[in-house]
């Protein structure tokens, strides 16, 4: 156990504390940085972040609800939590620029544009398509957490007894059942607004350039060739550590002086208000755009030459697929990808098997969720620099390490629940026929378990290939990914190359999330009691 | 060749002590069966001789198996099989692999193993289910393999926690008599934990579990 413990904290805690600490190193007696563009940045990175936050909770109530009314709706989810930040944020630039293909669908028949019209939308100074491509990615994770929350509360029930008062199920969802579920979302939000304040693909992708948020102006500097920048860009991360920290005491204060007002609005009893139900038309949107940015990738990639304003490309080929280089970069997030979750898998289970041996829970919780608490730039650098001194060169091996701190928490995550509802009577049984502890582990829990496995799998992979940040600062440049090569080839000329590479990184989360679904299936095609045990 | 319990009590975690110290000596072939209110601690009797009491629980007095006390072994070092209520059965594996999974490992080589597997069927009046997906096997049939898969083990006890209780009556005093029937001809002391007064009156003897006497 004690064993156990260590290893987490070697592999999960140190570095992120070693990071801050590097970071805080870096940064210190350094001066303010007098950097033009700062003051706006900083003001983008707080509109954006709390903005794609506060929105996506606000959307994510009544969607969660709709959603629990209508359990085959689900499958819709996992998609949308599949597909990397960096192709979704390729595929919505596509669609929504305004020489994107909505305004091709429109043009020149309804809209008279010849040309692509003189108008702002990816890069908006506001940074409003920013928050509504963060937006599409959170509110699945927050519905996701939400329903899951609700399992252990009698929704049903409580449902029954608010209607019958004379709420209408948005109004029961909204008084009733959703504050007993808030408690489970504050960690999740934290970590939504964590990785909406440090966000750098997506920023790169759909935020404003000139001048960029704080996160992004950090990522230059960090990468600059002058080396004189280091100092100013710790500093900054401290700066975004700061805003992180204060935006959580906020919004701790401001739940609590919420709550209070709610509670003065539900002693009201109202049961007038809208009686418009939103969720359908939120759902309808997002799929919808989802949908044609995934449509949008697949048409540029296999387009010969599409000219605006055509609706379509005027002919298909797969050109682009035949010489364009994207083997060795799909090889190499297949191959971080196998490693990280492998290791991520291997750690989930010697924490849980320990904890059944010793009979034990390991309290370590926070340790795990801490690398998705600190906003990345904050500490990756810092940990680049760590693993320099360990003697581990920037490479392949310091990204596998680096995304083992993105990845590990959720397949743990994803692991646990199952593993702890696994009947005790079926380890018992095995024990009492005199099978040992390893017998045990290896015929009964890990077959009884293994569509929880394939799915804790395929959500590691896909958080693995999800990873910019954390493969462009440990592997200094010289690791390339899909997420890494999509986001550089998107300020190319090329949009058919970039189209490419956005594809493949969405497509491979989501084999990974089919085989997850399939395999069990496939193990257990003669095991009736099996069924659904993914 | 026997079970004795020797002033055997338990108290849950930061609770009172569950009942009056009990003994009992289960010679071979011999059924006691534990009656008591529901709550007094039945199950965790079971719990206790069967080695996976959960953590916090405080035991006192001795479990002796064959003259050895038991305390501090290993379930799976125990040679106790357990039959238990609904006689789940793991539902990844075929029939005949969960009874593999529990035969000794003193039979050797793939074939004899069949053979035993075979035979248990045989006797479970199942022949040829081996290949059969536990989920398709009905309530008694489930039951008969469960008490196989126990008997595969070889073990040195068996413990029954209110196994036939949810069998409809008509047939209980058949499952009931082809369970005691085995523990006998194989003369494996047994100890059942029910509610029935049927298996009361069948078993060798019976005990009562009572509230602890007021101390102090």
């Amino acid at each position: 156990m004690v064993f156990v413990a260590a290893l987490v904290l070697v592999l999960i805690g140190l570095p992120v504390l070693a990071g801050l600490g590097l970071t805080l190193a870096q940064a210190w007696g350094q001066g303010w940085p007098d950097l033009p563009g700062l003051a706006v940045g900083l003001r983008l990175t707080l509109v954006t972040g709390f903005g794609a936050t506060v929105l996506s909770l606000a959307v994510s109530v009544p969607l969660a609800r709709w959603l629990w009314a209508r359990g085959a709706a689900r499958g819709w989810l996992a998609p949308f939590l599949a597909v990397p930040h960096a192709a979704l944020g390729l595929g919505l630039g596509f669609l929504l620029a305004p020489s994107g293909w909505l305004v091709r669908l429109v043009s020149p028949w309804a809209t008279g544009w010849d040309l692509p019209p003189q108008l702002v939308t990816i890069g908006d100074p506001w940074g409003i398509t920013l928050i509504l491509g963060l937006m599409l990615k959170e509110v699945p994770f927050l519905m996701l957490v939400t329903l899951a929350a609700a399992v252990n509360l009698p929704v049903a029930r409580v449902m029954a007894e608010g209607r019958s008062l004379g709420y209408r199920p948005g109004q029961v969802w909204l008084r009733l059942i959703w504050p007993q579920l808030y408690p489970s979302l504050r960690l999740p939000l934290f970590i939504v607004l964590a990785f909406s304040l440090s966000v750098v693909d997506m920023a790169l992708l759909l935020g404003p350039s000139h001048p960029p948020t704080l996160a992004v102006q950090i990522l230059r500097l960090f990468t600059a060739p002058d080396p004189a920048l280091q100092g100013p860009a710790a500093m900054l991360s401290l700066l975004l550590l700061a805003v992180m920290a204060g935006a959580v005491g906020l919004w701790i204060g401001v739940e609590r002086a919420l709550a209070a007002l709610a509670r003065r609005w539900l002693r009201r009893g109202a049961r007038g208000g809208w009686r418009l139900d939103a969720a359908p038309v939120l759902a309808v949107s997002g799929v919808a755009l989802g949908t044609g940015a995934a449509g949008v990738l697949v048409l540029w990639s296999l387009a010969t030459r599409w000219y605006f304003p055509a609706a379509l490309p005027e002919g298909l080929s797969l050109a682009t697929w035949r010489t364009a280089r994207w083997v060795a970069p799909a090889a190499e997030t297949l191959l971080i990808g196998a490693a990280v979750t492998l290791a991520a898998l291997l750690l989930a289970l010697i924490w849980l098997e320990a904890e059944d041996r010793s009979g034990r829970r390991l309290r370590l919780g926070a340790l795990i969720a801490l690398p998705l608490l600190v906003p990345q730039i904050g500490f990756l650098q810092g940990l680049a620099t760590g693993y320099l001194h360990l003697g581990l060169p920037p490479g392949r091996v310091a990204v596998i390490w680096a995304e083992l701190l993105f990845v590990f928490p959720y397949v743990l995550l994803a692991l646990a629940g199952p593993w702890r509802a696994l009947e005790p009577q079926q380890v018992i049984a095995a024990a009492s026929l005199g099978a040992g502890p390893w017998r045990r582990l290896w015929r009964i829990k890990l077959p009884l378990l293994a569509g929880p496995l394939a799915t804790a799998a395929a959500i590691g992979f896909a958080v693995s290939a999800a990873q910019f940040l954390a493969v462009l600062l440990p592997g200094a440049g010289r690791v390339q990914v899909l997420a890494t090569e999509a986001v550089a080839l998107a300020s190319g000329a090329d949009r058919r190359l970039s189209a490419l590479h956005g594809l493949l990184l969405a497509a491979l989360p989501m084999i990974g999330y089919a085989a997850a679904l399939w395999l069990p299936l496939w193990l257990w095609r003669d095991r009736a009691a099996m069924k659904g045990a993914a | 060749m026997s079970l004795i319990l020797d002033h055997v009590s338990l108290t849950p975690p930061g609770g009172q002590r569950l009942f009056a110290p009990l003994d009992a000596t289960i010679a071979p072939g011999e059924v006691l069966c534990v009656t008591g209110p529901s709550g007094i601690g039945k199950s965790s009797l079971i719990a206790l001789i069967g080695g996976f009491l959960p953590r916090g629980f405080r035991a006192e007095g001795r479990v002796l198996l064959n003259g050895v006390d038991l305390a501090g072994q290993p379930p799976e070092a125990r040679r106790i099989s357990l039959l238990l209520q609904e006689a789940p059965l793991f539902p990844h594996l075929s029939v005949g692999d969960n009874l593999a999974f529990a035969l000794t490992p003193r039979i050797k080589g793939r074939a004899a193993r069949r053979e035993a597997i075979d035979q248990a069927l045989e006797q479970a009046a199942l022949p040829g289910f081996a290949g059969r997906d536990p989920a398709t096997l009905s309530g008694g049939q489930r039951l008969r393999v469960s008490l196989m898969r126990a008997l595969l083990a070889e073990p040195a006890a068996l413990l029954l926690d209110e196994p036939f209780s949810r069998l409809d009556p008509p047939l209980r005093a058949e499952f009931r008599a082809f369970v005691f029937g085995h523990l006998v001809a194989r003369a494996i002391p047994a100890l059942i934990v029910s509610h029935d007064a049927e298996d009361a009156a069948t078993a060798t003897r019976c005990c009562a579990l009572a509230p602890p006497a007021p101390s102090g």
